[in-house]
């Protein structure tokens, strides 16, 4: 019978991706795909669900951000430390079979699943562009990775201090206008994968999205994280979804819920 | 041919959605519905909103689930809303689960939660992870247990069942006790325990709360011998829940004295189809035995019957 109990294993390396997150690399095969997550637990500290920033050989890796009291205290957890983790879990993102360019929007940490999914859609022959949006340059994630891997990678910062100074969309918007592009994936703060995925549509592109929300059990059945107005719960039926669906869903971009279950507006 | 009936409430199916399995919003109740469950029970709703234990709160071991999500709930004034949603949208029975640490408050609750005028109000006397706040939950006193469903019943008029908890030496006296406050029917059982888990390796335990309800088809006997003396000790309808998954589990509820069948841990193992899944296979057994309701076969695993 099929269980999640936690596995922990020792921090095999940790990398710094910028000035408040880090990458954790953990020894174990996952057996993960892009876009899927999981539950990270630091006994003492407590437990939260993150998306996966890549796995290969035998190894994966989670990047988190310096957020609140949970990832804080991973943030400081050194090589050879132990972490817990459960899953994967959730749905991933598909890469068409026939399509040959991509394009990645991703906004702060968001940009770790679309990391993931860019590497193994070079390595299937995918051209990706990889569209990248931060407060400024220290808040950058993956750039050299992004660009090692053979992504054109391209910035947007609210300063200006690192590329293009506005928004990773009106990257996007240009992008789909100067070239041919099969599909748009994206990750980041709702407000910007709304945009995203409505400039997509606008062009006919098709999208896929990753939404974030509350999670307990993340097996799809505690209910946390139901979202309105499908009802279907993002730790199972998602957190990956197409553009179109989550523009369909009435709480996209508005409101979420929090830990009581309580409406919280964006 | 699988109706059933709950207290004059009547079920397409005998399947119910149990109480905290995807019951948090009124839209996720009617996914549910919409997924073939004969009725669907909300997550039980307090007075006030409670943000419940942290995470780590929920994981599952070999034949089961640990939990102890800690009653997280937005309160009545948010979570009324949600269940008025589900009472018009569902198309099938809706459940309206309440709890509460006193008896005034949960008459309180159990008017609040009637405005929204759900078919049936599950009363919650008996959740186990709760206990380092509130104490032994009132389920484990048949006194106690009689009061509060008599302070239910004259707060509302709409179908009102207890649900009991395992964790009890004898269990018929506690069904007997409710009946005796005017209870319409049970709810049998909450989760067992609390257990622990440990991880080996953090050498500490899972649970943030340490301690949690163990549901899944660990628990499945546990339930079906409770479900058998309640029956035993009074005739009112009984929702069986505790780690039915198959349409074999639950005609061993039913068989053991349930009108329905609670599935909770069942939507982690099989997927939301598991009320369509379920129901179909109750039909397939009831066509191979010749059984033409499950009135039926209700309690017929008693000697007496």
């Amino acid at each position: 019978m099929k269980t999640n109990e936690f596995i922990v294993k020792r921090i095999e390396e940790v990398l710094p991706e910028s000035e408040d997150s880090k990458t954790f690399v953990l020894p174990y095969n996952l057996k993960s795909k892009p876009g899927q997550f999981v539950m990270v637990w630091l006994p003492g500290a407590g437990e939260r669900p993150i998306s996966i920033s890549g796995e290969k050989d035998g190894k994966f890796s989670v990047s988190l951000c310096a957020v609140g009291p949970v990832s804080e205290a991973i943030c400081k957890l050194k090589k050879g430390d132990k972490l817990g983790f459960r899953g994967p879990f959730g749905t991933q993102f598909s890469i068409p079979k026939d399509s040959t360019s991509l394009a990645m929007v991703g906004g702060g940490y968001g940009s770790a699943p679309l990391a993931y999914l860019t590497e193994v859609a070079i390595k299937e022959g995918k051209k990706v562009y990889f569209i990248e949006g931060a407060r400024n340059r220290n808040r950058l994630l993956f750039i050299n990775r992004m660009k090692k891997a053979g992504a054109e990678v391209l910035i947007a910062t609210d300063d200006g201090s690192e590329g293009v100074k506005g928004y990773s969309t009106d990257v996007l918007k240009n992008i789909l206008k100067m070239h041919k592009i099969d599909k748009v994936f994206t990750c980041g703060p709702e407000i910007m994968m709304k945009k995203t995925v409505q400039i997509s549509e606008e062009l006919g592109v098709p999208s896929e999205v990753s939404i974030e929300r509350y999670m307990k059990c993340g097996f799809g059945i505690c209910g946390q994280c139901a979202i309105d107005e499908e009802g279907i719960c993002l730790c199972k039926e998602g957190p990956i979804i197409s553009g179109k669906r989550a523009l369909s869903l009435t709480e996209f971009g508005r409101y979420r819920r929090d830990s009581t279950g309580k409406k919280v507006e964006w | 041919m699988l109706s059933t009936e709950l207290a004059g409430v009547k079920l397409q199916n005998p399947t119910v959605l149990a109480s905290g399995i995807r019951g948090v919003t009124g839209a996720s109740l009617v996914y549910m519905a919409k997924e073939g469950a004969g009725a669907v029970t909300t997550k039980s709703i307090s007075l006030n909103e409670r943000k419940g234990h942290p995470n780590p709160v929920i994981v599952t071991y070999d034949q089961g689930m640990i939990n102890a999500v800690g009653l997280s709930n937005p309160g009545v004034k948010d979570a009324v809303p949600e269940l008025e949603y589900a009472v018009k949208n569902a198309r099938v029975p809706v459940i309206a689960s309440i709890f509460a640490s006193t008896i005034t408050e949960f008459g309180k609750v159990a008017e609040a939660v009637s405005q929204a005028n759900p078919d049936i109000i599950e009363v919650n006397i008996s959740c186990p992870n709760v206990e380092d706040e509130f104490g032994r939950p009132f389920a484990c006193d048949p006194g106690i247990s009689t009061v509060v469903m008599k302070k239910i019943k004259k707060v509302t008029s709409i179908p009102a069942f207890a649900k009991l908890t395992p964790n009890v030496s004898r269990i018929g006296e506690i069904a007997e006790a409710v009946e005796k406050g005017g209870a319409d029917g049970i709810t049998a059982i909450n989760t067992v325990g609390p257990g622990m888990l440990i991880n080996i390796e953090a050498a500490t335990p899972v649970l943030s709360n340490k301690v949690g309800g163990i549901s899944g088809p660990a628990i499945r006997p546990i339930a079906v011998k409770c479900i058998y003396d309640i029956h035993k000790s009074t005739k009112l309808p009984i929702i069986g829940t505790g780690g039915a998954t198959t349409g074999r589990d639950a005609v061993e509820m039913i068989m053991a004295g349930a009108s329905a069948v609670g599935i909770g841990s069942g939507v982690y193992y099989r997927g939301p189809g598991v009320f369509k899944a379920v129901a179909k296979e109750i039909q397939e057994f009831m066509d191979t035995e010749g059984y033409k309701s499950i009135e039926e076969m209700r309690g017929i695993a008693h000697e007496d019957q």
